[in-house]
């Protein structure tokens, strides 16, 4: 149980404050409501560049990391397709420095020239590190385009090609920050060994005169329901054959996102799942194979991703595949089977929460889909699905014309 | 507006005093040392079984990393699957690490389900049985996943800059080929099992909520199994370092990007040198406000990250600076990795800088030991090095008391670019 106080400052700030006096330790969690679906489809890439501009200085202080080292603290952040998440943890009796640090970066960015140039370089090697210079780093690059025509799900965070992050202008910089850092468009969240009057009157201090800026409305191209299968082969210099399917599945705020869910895990989560034990263990057909989803926002994916064993044809992998999906269309599972996947569910959650960084992270999270309070009453929601909610999921979603199939193939 | 141009007040964290908590310690009836940390907010545990079983003490390659991934995969009573489906449904996790001195199972669980883990825990030290048929699933898994990682420039970078160091027969700097694997029977892993495992040798780490009859589930379960009965044989392997200190491998002629590795020699934490480096280390390029990330990433914008660190293995270590960075930079790079060392060789370390490095340290500490399963992770860290929290007292007050001449003279000691060896790999 996690318990928690909620304010809005009169700028529309909400600030979430978590006690918890078993630590020397304090975290800031500042929670910026953007991501990469919110860029212009010729500038992909910029939400993530722009985490890294948030530690190139602020209006009133050229650095961010060396006065925060300087009081003992740690930082990071990032970005996704739906938010990007500031974080640092510092000795709670230097909470303070944390807290002016990122109130005057929410005030005004420095806008430094030779920050961006460089920061530039920087994602741009990040690129190559992750996407290009990897064996499989271009799977999603390709899936997100094969299974999403309008929504901006179809470019990845860092960017749908170089040449975005490449021409990055200063002006740009400006007017995402504008649009999109403000007061109205956060969730702060306070945790550790913290008293809450203090931390309002602190927060009031360094945030309350922040101008509160424009709400952010969001109108983004919903993905129409797809109608007919999509099949897709590229070849490429790796050692073995690989196959992704996804189907489009509700997002994070449907009903229906807890049986799909634990569908996943049923499915492919870990060395007792469905697809685990029959095509890696029984058939060997597969080195590797698992089923698992984002969690974005709007509708997102279900994907099975398997590396093959060499030698084993394609076609009768997927068909393998199919029969398992086939099996859980036509019979229901067995309660034990739910169980064991809402069981799972819940210790995931609960060492989830041992951290307080985590917990503060979790709680802007929950914050952002809708109430901090999910964060303490989720896990009812899982508990509530049956397997006839498992049964009618797997039926609406695993169909062919509702799929989306890339055989990533070995060159030799 | 309040003002802005000035920093908060803050406490400097050298002012902090730190303290180790010292866990439960208490031995099973067959002699066990069981060491726990009884802490935390969330009813979960986590308990580890340290084997000597790392390839420290293997005759053939890869038989230790096989015989610890495949423990849970079979006893005489449970298939692979009946086990796993068990530990799910209690939504346990129950995992395998093999490492050079030792081998771990890990089980991290609700506090509640403990008592319904623990038998079949029991049951993979005693009853093993290593099939075949998941023998030959683990060998062609392997290969492949090796195929793959041979793909990758820092996999390559990382296994042969611990050759040049310690040699590739060390246990240290030995790595894998395709074929290894073939040669692997089910013999050689059960033989392996019973002498390292069944009747092997092992320390238990606990840490988390406890149920309040812990002691007694551990004795029962453990206690009376046949562990800790013999003397370990004592294993010597000879360092045999690369004399070619400079390499240039090419993996991948399109790659885009080169792993770029930079190492020497370094003694190992019972050097008086030891936590004073590790000072040296963090200003140099142990964290994200470090000269080399400072430089080559936030200046120059080489790389998207450069570290370096101490490599700590319990009988030799190493001093390394790792990072990929553009193929056209990678030579660039290097240069100003020994730029940077020549800085701390014969420049000046400003007192404003090295109290930032201090205070990172202290509050960076005082973060880590944040939770029961952090401080239990230190115990075995020092117990297993044959430490006590006197290393532990004797590193904080390194940093807190170090001056910038002792770093100065550590840096002529160590940081001499003509001692690294230098790797890159594309």
């Amino acid at each position: 149980m996690v318990n928690f106080e909620r304010f809005t400052l009169s700028n529309g700030l909400k600030l979430l404050v978590h006690p918890d006096r078993s630590t020397p330790m304090a975290v800031v969690n500042v929670l910026y409501d953007v991501g990469a679906r919110d860029e212009n489809p010729a500038q992909t890439g910029f939400a993530h560049l722009f985490e890294h501009l948030m530690f190139g200085g602020s209006v009133n202080i050229p650095d961010y990391d060396d006065p925060l080292q300087n009081a003992g603290g740690e930082n990071n952040a990032y970005t996704t397709n739906d938010l990007t998440n500031y974080y640092c943890q510092l000795p709670a009796e230097n909470i303070e420095t944390a807290l002016w640090l990122e109130s005057d970066r929410m005030l005004s960015l420095a806008f430094g020239k030779k920050s961006l140039d460089v920061q530039k370089k920087v994602v741009c090697e990040e690129f190559k590190e992750h996407y290009i210079n990897k064996p499989y780093g271009d799977v999603w690059h390709i899936m997100r385009e094969l299974a999403y025509k309008e929504h901006p799900y179809k470019w990845m965070t860092i960017g749908k090609e170089l040449s975005h992050v490449e021409n990055a202008a200063l002006q740009d910089v400006k007017n995402f920050f504008y649009k999109h850092y403000t007061p109205l468009n956060a969730i702060l969240v306070v945790a550790g060994n913290i008293v809450v009057e203090d931390v309002k009157a602190l927060v009031e201090k360094w945030f309350g005169e922040i101008p509160s800026g424009e709400k952010y409305n969001r109108n983004l191209p919903q993905e129409a329901a797809q109608q007919e299968e999509r099949r897709m082969t590229v070849h490429r210099k790796v050692p073995m054959d690989a196959i992704y399917k996804t189907w489009h599945m509700c997002g994070r705020r449907d009903d229906d996102y807890y049986a799909t869910d634990l569908l996943a895990d049923i499915l492919g989560g870990g060395a007792s799942s469905r697809l685990y034990q029959t095509l890696v263990k029984e058939q060997q057909l597969f080195v590797n194979v698992s089923c698992y989803h984002f969690g974005s926002f709007d509708a997102g994916l279900i994907t099975i991703e398997g590396q093959l064993v060499k030698g084993v044809d394609m076609k009768t992998a997927e068909d393998a595949i199919e029969k398992e999906l086939n099996k859980i269309k036509k019979e229901k599972i067995e309660e034990r089977e739910l169980q064991k996947v809402q069981n799972k569910t819940e210790s995931v959650m609960a060492f989830e929460d041992m951290s307080v960084m985590n917990r503060a992270g979790s709680l802007a999270y929950y914050e952002l889909l809708g109430d901090g309070e999910l964060m303490n009453s989720e896990f009812k929601k899982y508990q509530d699905v049956s397997v006839e909610d498992l049964y009618r999921i797997a039926n609406e979603i695993l169909i062919p014309t509702n799929s989306n199939t890339l055989w990533y193939l070995s060159e030799n | 507006m309040p003002d802005r141009k000035t920093a908060p007040h803050i406490k400097d964290a050298v002012e902090y005093a730190i303290s180790l908590k010292r866990p439960e310690q208490f031995k099973l009836d067959n002699g066990v040392e069981v060491y726990s940390i009884q802490a935390g907010t969330e009813e979960v545990v986590q308990i580890e079984w340290v084997f000597k079983a790392g390839n420290w003490y293997e005759k053939q390659k890869n038989v230790s990393s096989a015989t610890n991934f495949l423990i849970k995969n079979g006893t005489a009573q449970k298939n692979a699957y009946e086990i796993n489906e068990f530990v799910d449904f209690y939504g346990a996790y129950l995992n395998r690490t093999c490492y050079n001195e030792t081998a771990v199972v890990s089980l991290h669980c609700l506090t509640r389900q403990l008592e319904k883990i623990l038998p079949v825990v029991q049951e993979i030290f005693l009853e093993a049985i290593f099939p075949e048929s998941e023998l030959i699933i683990y060998k062609q898994n392997m290969k492949q996943r090796l195929a793959v990682n041979l793909q990758k420039c820092d996999f390559i970078a990382g296994r042969k800059i611990d050759e040049l160091l310690f040699g590739i027969k060390h246990p240290y700097g030995v790595y894998s080929e395709l074929t290894d694997y073939d040669v692997i029977e089910q013999e050689h892993v059960k033989q392996y099992y019973d002498q390292f495992y069944r009747n092997g040798h092992c320390t238990i780490f606990s840490a988390g909520i406890l149920p309040s009859n812990y002691q007694a589930l551990l004795n029962t379960f453990f206690g009376t199994l046949p562990l800790n009965q013999s003397v370990l044989e004592k294993q010597e392997h000879l360092v045999e370092p690369a004399v070619q200190k400079k390499w240039n491998v090419i993996n991948d002629e399109n790659g885009v990007q080169g792993a770029i590795r930079i190492a020497r020699p370094f003694p190992t934490r019972h050097h008086p040198d030891f936590p004073k480096v590790q000072v040296l280390n963090a200003l140099f390029g142990g964290f994200f406000g470090s000269r080399l990330m400072n430089n080559i990433r936030e200046d120059k914008g080489y790389t998207y990250g450069i570290y370096s660190f101490l490599v700590n293995h319990v009988h030799a270590g190493a001093w390394m600076i790792s990072t990929e960075a553009g193929s056209d930079v990678c030579e660039a790079t290097i240069t100003e990795v020994y730029h940077e060392m020549e800085q701390l060789r014969n420049g000046d370390i400003d007192q404003e800088e090295l109290l930032l490095v201090k205070n990172y340290l202290i509050g960076t500490l005082l973060g880590d030991l944040d939770g029961p399963f952090q401080i239990i992770g230190r115990w075995k860290n020092l117990i297993l090095n044959g430490l006590d929290d006197s290393f532990f007292y004797n590193s904080v007050n390194t940093i807190k008391n170090i001056s910038s001449e002792e770093l100065k003279e550590l840096a002529k000691k160590y940081l001499n670019p003509e001692e690294f060896y230098e790797l890159t790999v594309v």
